[in-house]
């Protein structure tokens, strides 16, 4: 079973719906403790601010229920816009210390004025893949997804750089360690290529 | 050069049905939303905004139902304006699908209720929506209510306002050029576009491709949002819901891709 994170922060509906589509009916939308720590897979969705997702997943007593899903029972999480931003270890956006599964932190989009680029990065953009993953199994070097954000992932670690994007300058769009992934993108957004990839986690991951 | 900017179809609900609009008056029926939205799926339309113009003038809440019925179907970036005037309805909102909250009413009537919106959901869910109409002087004033009630702001100030409250883009509305289908207010969307940092979306008067080239080009607008461009065909306005290709953009030099 699938279970997408309801901790009060966003677009559960609209994953939910695309996971659907894609042809899988076992999703759920939970944050049951029974749910969550018998899910084969969870989704960490999340639209908002860095500390509120990190407060609303400390009241609802997620924050073990996660680490323990991803750490020690080893299984697929796949943390999607602020969702992967909270698999991070902090956030120039908040004071609260995110999950720290993934090795990067997040800083705010800071383009120069004659630039003419805007904050938030908003929009569909070109990605490239950077590693060979289930999660990426059969993409296109050059995929395009939906993008709404005002801060971005900053990763010392290569290796954990699953695909790019280039918005002033070239970020990570989406990390991966083991079996947790991130995506800074919306793929419930992102029509097909968006629906590729959430076929390869139903599916492969 | 990779370079695409949004362009989207504004779908506006009346009695659940799916309308389209002369200078925010006289609505003509054009069919049911969610057959709309699946039309726009299939042609992988890179956005929708979704407006309900009577909410706000009947004093009620968002259709959560026919909202969640149309989300269903979408596999796009949705935004939703209309009668929202609690957090609670635009937590529900973003709960059953959508990304964005437009609010137009609460800018001047509750600017504490943008404030805590972005508090709650962050700068890039919610979004200004400012309507426009100028007088036949030219003066350009910004109105409410779906454009019932005059406010005392011109756009440039208004946005700026909105900016400083927190919202990550505006939807920029002329109310005098909606439906007209003979382009934007370029001057209006540039007024705006260049007094704010964050996007600005332009609305109003798109009647043809050439029309989106030119206000993202001219008018400085980051995105372009059409409503009579994608439901009518031809000059008796027959009701034909359809989208450019991915070419039709790429040739007219809206898009580029190497």
């Amino acid at each position: 079973m699938i279970v997408i994170l309801d901790y009060g922060m966003g677009n559960v509906g609209s994953i939910q719906n695309m996971i659907r589509k894609i042809g899988c009916r076992d999703v759920i939308i939970s944050r049951d403790p029974i749910a969550v720590e018998n899910a084969d897979k969870l989704i960490l969705p999340g639209v908002g601010a860095f500390d509120m997702g990190m407060e609303s997943l400390e009241r609802f007593g997620l924050i073990p229920l996660i680490r323990a899903h991803a750490l020690e029972k080893g299984r697929p999480l796949l943390g999607i816009c602020l969702g992967m931003q909270l698999l991070g270890e902090r956030s120039e956006e908040g004071n609260l210390p995110g999950l720290g599964l993934l090795p990067f932190r997040c800083v705010r989009f800071a383009p120069p004025a004659d630039s003419g680029l805007k904050v938030p990065h908003m929009g569909w953009d070109r990605t490239y893949i950077q590693a060979d993953t289930p999660l990426t199994a059969g993409l296109e070097a050059k995929e395009r997804y939906y993008y709404v954000h005002s801060y971005h992932a900053v990763c010392e670690d290569p290796s954990a750089v699953l695909m790019t994007c280039d918005y002033d300058g070239t970020f990570p769009s989406a990390l991966y360690h083991g079996s947790v992934y991130g995506v800074q993108f919306h793929p419930e957004k992102s029509h097909l290529y968006g629906m590729k990839l959430l076929k390869n986690f139903v599916e492969r991951c | 050069m990779y370079r695409r900017p949004r362009i989207i179809p504004s779908l506006l609900l009346k009695e659940g049905g799916l309308v389209k609009t002369q200078k925010f008056e006289n609505p003509r029926y054009l069919g049911d939303p969610v057959n709309a939205v699946k039309i726009f799926n299939n042609k992988g339309v890179d956005e929708l905004c979704v407006l309900d113009i009577t909410a706000t003038r009947e004093g009620r809440g968002p259709d959560f139902d026919l909202l969640h019925d149309i989300a269903t179907e979408a596999f796009m970036p949705l935004s939703y304006g209309g009668g929202v005037t609690t957090l609670e309805e635009i937590r529900r909102l973003f709960a059953i699908g959508y990304e964005k909250v437009v609010l137009n009413t609460a800018l001047v009537a509750n600017p504490q209720l943008v404030r805590d919106a972005v508090a709650y959901a962050g700068s890039q869910s919610i979004v200004a929506s400012i309507d426009v109409k100028s007088d036949f002087l030219g003066r350009a004033a910004c109105y409410t209510n779906d454009g019932q009630v005059k406010t005392s702001y011109t756009p440039a100030r208004l946005a700026a306002y909105a900016q400083e409250l927190g919202v990550g883009e505006i939807l920029l509305n002329s109310i005098n050029r909606d439906g007209q289908m003979k382009g934007y207010d370029i001057a209006l969307v540039k007024s705006v576009a260049d007094a704010v940092d964050i996007p600005v979306i332009a609305c109003g008067g798109c009647g043809s491709i050439d029309d989106l080239r030119q206000v993202l080009e001219e008018g400085h607008a980051h995105a372009a949002a059409a409503g009579s461009f994608f439901v009518y065909y031809g000059r008796n306005k027959a009701i034909l819901i359809t989208a450019p290709t991915e070419s039709d953009y790429l040739n007219a030099g809206i898009y580029e891709d190497d």
